[in-house]
């Protein structure tokens, strides 16, 4: 199965600006279906990024988060060529991850 | 046909077998050996996933329970969020802040049913600058929180939403 993870990382200077992209449906539990019923929640809790080993990023997230979500922030002590993971749960206790390279 | 024919059939037909089965169980050894690989083993888990905070309906509960304290505004907070969303199910929204020692950004939308929309720790090396995208139901006050030592500041911004992203 082909990730769910799309995840660009760039090491410029001292600081790794990374962006990632995941495919989720973030259904918030307020929206109703063709037939009108609620359609339940279904979202992504949190994502983590890890760097050697350690929490560069967490993000806890709602339900008013989009679908498809994209994130972006940069952090310090990475270089050109090292890992960087990033993985995510959801709240019905699915989860995916990905390792990605930093560029 | 003779034994020997025979022999020499049967030898061809074990050696198909033989091959067959080393190519299948090598095909599924690459399989199992490649998963772990291109799956990182690292995982998120929601264990200090703020529920309280996000399940709060009204805006002063969430900050109550996601800091415990009351935001004092602040101008060194930066909240990138448009004035008009054309498409409340998908509003780019960025906070960045120049607050000395930040632990903690989070991002709340007012008239959302749920106002917490996300929640970034920040741990030290971090930059404090985060970008997502999310819904809005309606135009509705977007409010950027950043914990800065022991204060939580906060900026706001009114951003119209003309169709919105959390009704059918």
């Amino acid at each position: 199965m082909a990730s769910t993870i799309r995840m660009r990382a760039v090491a410029g200077g001292d600081t790794t600006e990374v962006q990632a992209l995941v495919q989720h449906p973030m259904e918030s539990g307020f929206v109703k279906d063709a037939q009108g019923n609620l359609i339940p929640p279904h979202y992504i809790e949190v994502v983590q990024f890890e760097h050697a080993g350690k929490a560069v990023f967490t993000a806890y997230w709602g339900p008013a988060v989009s679908k498809d979500p994209y994130i972006k922030f940069s952090f310090k002590g990475a270089q050109k060529g090292d890992d960087l993971t990033i993985s995510w749960v959801d709240n019905k206790g699915s989860s995916d991850s990905l390792m990605g390279k930093i560029q | 046909m003779n034994s020997k024919q025979m022999s020499a059939r049967r030898g061809q037909t074990r050696r198909k077998i033989v091959q067959a089965a080393i190519a299948g169980g090598l095909a599924g050894l690459g399989l199992a050996g490649a998963a772990p690989l291109s799956r990182a083993r690292a995982a998120a888990d929601a264990t200090n996933w703020p529920k309280d905070a996000f399940s709060q309906k009204t805006e002063a509960d969430a900050i109550k329970a996601l800091y415990g304290k009351t935001p004092e505004a602040s101008d060194k907070i930066n909240l990138d969020a448009p004035e008009i969303a054309e498409n409340g199910a998908v509003v780019p929204i960025a906070v960045s802040t120049t607050l000395p020692d930040v632990t903690s950004i989070a991002i709340l939308v007012s008239e959302n049913p749920f106002p917490l929309a996300a929640n970034y720790p920040i741990p030290p090396g971090t930059s404090p600058v985060v970008a997502n995208r999310l819904k809005m139901a309606k135009t509705s006050k977007v409010i950027a929180l950043v914990a800065s030592g022991d204060k939580v500041f906060s900026a706001s911004k009114e951003v119209k939403v003309t169709v919105g992203g959390c009704g059918g």
